[in-house]
């Protein structure tokens, strides 16, 4: 009933935008010592747009036939026609769920920032551009559009760590903004030579279009440069622990639940189907890569003493999984890493939240000054317990799904790396197991938790809809498989149609 | 010469004639009227001149061609820069009035030596021959020594002014050196029959003259190793000044570089762009790595607008009509945000007086929102990253640059600008990040609305975004 009504996506994509614009125009109208106002205001107004948002994305997915390959609900404009760029938007199984996902975690982001009192206006602004530029990455059709959104991310980010972040936010603002640009830039030239050679920015287009092997290789890199610090992979995964410390809760939930996941997204979208033969040659040294960062960064989380820390550092070990399984390239992998990137965005939106109901009510995120939480706040103990579990990977939650299936993709390849990544979990547990023990377990010897309070309402409502989305993917994960498949299935025909091609 | 060529020659002049003329008149005016509100009448009356000219050379010329014996020639790049350069100097002089009011500085001789600039500028963009060249530089730099020092009973103007002369009186014997070489070579000082002269085989003293011409060009855009008296001047002059300095010249000669380069040069691109390449990977160098300790923000600008020369540079060194198109879209995007900027920059008025360090900047965004804003936009445009529009200027530079396979140097332009981006950043962490107490006074209501709409334009010029590249590349394609 959509297909038809061409700039639906569009319209999804920028409807966070345009509730920046409305809190934007009453900021800048409204008197200033109205300030309660303005900020109440702003808080409703962007509720309302991520809602929005959300309603909009639910019916995308209930329009979204699944058996069709190629794009769907494709949106464009013409725009710089004259030297082939494009405004071109347009979603398939493989991005379908991304926007989604950003669509679901939104609205809790702008639930979960009640703790933030100055500068609630521009707070909201920042957030739902972020919104639109993030919906915009997994929608846009064209290199240059997408490159756009790409980047265009870091600058609300930026603002988002640097003015409501903790101590150190101007170090770890920057640090998040160079890293990711430098990264991003080789593959802006990269895109330009693509650009050159198919003479088009549209992904349609390229998608078709075999580059010399030579020519893959230094694009491959290129894009890789840029993908692997999104994503983050080992060694380049530094900006993130700072970044995470350092940016209020819902920056933290965003940048784990969604941000991440644009490096994953570009690696499925651009690297594999455009240059299979130069992702065949690299898959050795991304698999390397995803196992050390599986062992390795499983290793320092185990010895922070920062929470919010030890999630980040978790979460670089779990985007292992997801680079394990797209470079696997066979049906379980790729689905696998699919599954994996929607599953910890909600799992790692869910312990970022976690921590920020302890932070909201402590300041502190060290783990040595908590313990015995659950005497005081049976209820947080709870969800912060299933939380954890799914970021282990137990059955029956969302996060067992995704490492299993992108292991089983792995082994097929070959059994070493599997094993790797099998070692990983067994780490994962340990470091989880202990921080949820030191956190929640044992007496209460700090005095200042004595006062400390169970979850509020808000807090509840926050919590359901991501302990139902774990639960329910765990236990049905059909419901994501059963979208991706097609596609998945598509990319991967063309991708050994290519190999056997060049082999020849 | 019949009256018929000469109304042929002279209606390709309009706008010269216009700016001439109307500089002329004005200077009258400001002489022979006494009373109050002359200055105020002289500069309303030069803002409407450099508008006009704008138009008359976007609408009033019809035909194009070439001129006085083919010296001065009216083709499609000269209409679109001769508008470019009217318009921004049209605003630079908008910004130039409240200043001049408010430091006692409104003589009527500022708008008067405005015109007769950008007369000059007009004059090189026309350039068809050494001397017309020679004649329009001249013209256009004497003017700006002046305004450079303009403030007379300033110590650090005056240095400025006299740096400049000093600086800019060697680059154009340098110039008029090689000029020289060049005639003496090639046996005339036309464009086109320099081109015939070089397409009839390389020669060693035309080679060495075209150095000494880029040497003294490189100047004139402020590119490194030639950047020297930059930052000086920037500081030093008026702000109103530095930000004319830092748009419509900047535009007219890099035109003018690249029309040399490309049009009687052209057959040697193989000669001149490994200097072109080394002067532009310098200028970036300079410009980003020279910015990022910078303390006061016109001498940031300055950095910023020595490396953003480096860009402009990379597009001249692809010497294709790719090359030539991008730098139009890139000058006019970098001057939509120079001008906003400087509009900013202006509105750095406390009650004490004008400020100029970047820690005055302090909690903009909270103690004054609207400006804050603009200068964290513009900021980013200048910067070229998206979702600005100034990201599609750097963008086609490196696209001209990947396509004449420079590749190293379209690698160097980008992370080039990742360190660019640093201090770019810096300002808007102080403006987002840091808190101060100082309040600035209310700026003019010009300043206020050249600022913000300068500021909204780096994201409403996106959709529209396809008129200029169009227009800019049909230029490309009539030219080469």
């Amino acid at each position: 009933m959509f297909g038809e009504f061409e700039a639906f996506l569009s319209i999804l994509t920028f409807v966070p935008a345009l509730g920046a614009l409305v809190i934007a125009i009453f900021r800048f109208t409204a008197r200033s010592d109205d300030q309660a106002l303005i900020d109440r205001n702003s808080r409703w107004v962007a509720w309302l747009a991520t809602m929005v948002t959300l309603g909009m994305s639910v019916l995308l997915l209930a329009n979204f036939d699944a058996e069709a390959t190629g794009f769907q609900f494709v949106h464009e404009v013409t725009w710089l026609e004259q030297i082939g760029l494009g405004y071109r938007m347009g979603v398939d199984g493989l991005s379908v769920l991304f926007v989604v996902l950003t669509a679901f975690l939104m609205p809790i982001c702008i639930m979960a920032s009640g703790a933030i009192k100055t500068r609630v206006a521009d707070y909201m602004i920042a957030f739902l551009l972020l919104e639109t530029m993030v919906i915009g990455v997994f929608c846009a059709l064209d290199l240059v559009v997408f490159y756009i959104f790409f980047e265009g991310g870091l600058i609300p980010m930026f603002i988002i760590i640097g003015v409501w972040g903790g101590q150190n936010r101007v170090y770890a603002a920057f640090k998040f903004f160079l890293y990711t640009l430098l990264g991003s830039v080789l593959m802006l030239v990269a895109m330009i030579a693509m650009f050159l050679q198919a003479g088009t920015t549209d992904v349609t287009v390229l998608l078709e279009t075999e580059f010399a092997r030579n020519a893959q290789m230094w694009m491959w890199l290129a894009f890789f440069a840029s993908f692997a610090v999104k994503m983050p992979m080992w060694p380049v995964h530094t900006w993130l622990p700072d970044a995470h410390v350092q940016a209020p809760t819902a920056g933290s939930v965003i940048l784990a639940g969604v941000l991440l996941k644009l490096g994953g997204y570009g690696f499925l979208r651009f690297s594999l189907p455009m240059f299979p033969e130069a992702s065949d040659y690299f898959a050795p040294m991304v698999f390397v890569l995803s196992i050390i960062a599986i062992i390795y960064t499983s290793l320092v989380a185990f010895r922070q003493t920062d929470i919010k820390k030890l999630i980040a550092y978790s979460s670089v070990a779990h985007m292992g999984f997801v680079t394990m399984g797209l470079f696997a390239m066979n049906e379980t992998g790729v689905q696998g890493a699919i599954f994996q990137m929607i599953s910890h965005g909600v799992i790692s939106g869910a312990l970022f939240l976690c921590v920020g109901v302890i932070y909201d009510r402590m300041h502190t995120r060290e783990i040595a000054f908590y313990g015995g939480l659950v005497h005081k706040m049976p209820v947080f103990a709870a969800i912060f317990g299933l939380f954890a579990m799914a970021n282990v990977g137990l059955p029956g939650t969302s996060g067992f799904v995704g490492e299993i299936m992108t292991m089983v993709g792995a082994f097929q390849v070959s059994w070493w790396i599997a094993t790797g990544a099998a070692v990983g979990v067994i780490l994962s547990a340990m470091y989880m197991l202990t921080v949820y023990r030191d956190v929640v377990f044992g007496e209460i010897t700090n005095p200042k938790l004595e006062t400390i309070t169970d979850l509020n309402r808000m807090e509840w409502l926050i919590f359901i809809p991501l302990i139902i989305g774990t639960l329910l993917l765990g236990v049905f994960s059909t419901l994501i498989t059963d979208v991706t498949a097609t596609a998945v299935d598509h990319l991967l025909s063309n991708y050994d149609a290519a190999l056997a091609a060049s082999a020849q | 010469m019949t009256a018929d060529m000469l109304s042929h020659d002279l209606s390709l002049l309009i706008p010269e004639l216009v700016l001439a003329g109307g500089a002329m008149a004005l200077l009258m005016l400001g002489v022979f009227l006494k009373g109050d509100g002359t200055e105020k009448l002289v500069q309303w009356l030069t803002v409407g001149l450099l508008a006009a000219a704008g138009l008359a050379a976007l609408f009033l010329v019809s035909g194009e061609g070439t001129a006085f014996n083919d010296s001065f020639v009216f083709d499609s790049l000269a209409r679109f820069s001769k508008t470019a350069i009217a318009l921004v100097a049209a605003v630079a002089m908008l910004l130039a009035m409240p200043y001049l009011q408010a430091e006692k500085l409104g003589k009527i001789e500022y708008p008067v030596l405005v015109a007769l600039a950008v007369t000059g500028m007009v004059m090189m963009v026309s350039a068809n021959d050494l001397i017309a060249m020679y004649m329009g530089i001249e013209l256009q730099s004497l003017a700006l020594y002046v305004l450079a020092a303009f403030n007379r009973d300033s110590l650090r103007a005056s240095e400025a002014g006299l740096k400049y002369f000093v600086l800019g009186a060697l680059s154009s014997g340098l110039l008029l050196y090689g000029a020289s070489l060049v005639y003496g070579f090639a046996g005339s000082t036309g464009f086109n029959d320099i081109a015939l002269a070089v397409e009839s085989g390389s020669n060693i003293g035309l080679t060495v003259g075209l150095v000494f011409v880029i040497c003294g060009l490189a100047f004139k855009v402020s590119a490194a190793p030639f950047h020297m008296w930059t930052p000086d001047v920037y500081e030093g002059a008026p702000t109103p000044v530095t930000a004319f300095f830092a748009t419509a010249p900047k535009f007219a000669a890099i035109v003018l570089l690249a029309r040399v380069l490309m049009e009687p040069f052209g057959a040697v691109v193989d000669q001149w762009r490994d200097v072109i390449w080394m002067i532009a990977v310098l200028s970036m160098a300079v410009g980003a790595f020279g910015a990022l300790t910078q303390q006061n923000i016109k001498r940031l600008m300055a950095y910023s607008s020595i490396g953003n020369m480096g860009y402009a540079l990379v597009a001249v060194a692809a010497a294709s009509q790719t090359g030539l198109w991008a730098l139009l879209v890139f000058m006019t995007l970098y001057m939509v945000g120079v001008i906003g900027s400087f509009a900013g920059i202006l509105s750095m008025r406390t009650r004490e007086g004008m400020v100029e360090q970047i820690s005055d900047l302090a909690g903009l965004a909270q103690r004054n929102p609207g400006l804050g804003w603009s200068i964290t936009a513009l900021m980013f445009s200048i910067g070229g990253l998206p979702f600005m529009v100034g990201f599609f200027g750097k963008f086609f530079v490196v696209y001209a640059a990947v396509q004449a396979d420079l590749m190293v140097l379209a690698v160097l332009a980008v992370l080039f600008s990742v360190v660019g981006a640093a201090y770019y950043l810096r300002i808007v962490k102080v403006i987002w990040f840091d808190t101060s107490e100082v309040e600035f006074v209310p700026s003019a209501v010009s300043t206020y609305w050249i600022a913000r709409i300068a500021g909204l334009a780096t994201v409403l010029l996106l959709p529209v975004l396809g008129w200029l590249v169009f227009r800019a590349y049909s230029v490309g394609l009539a030219l080469l």
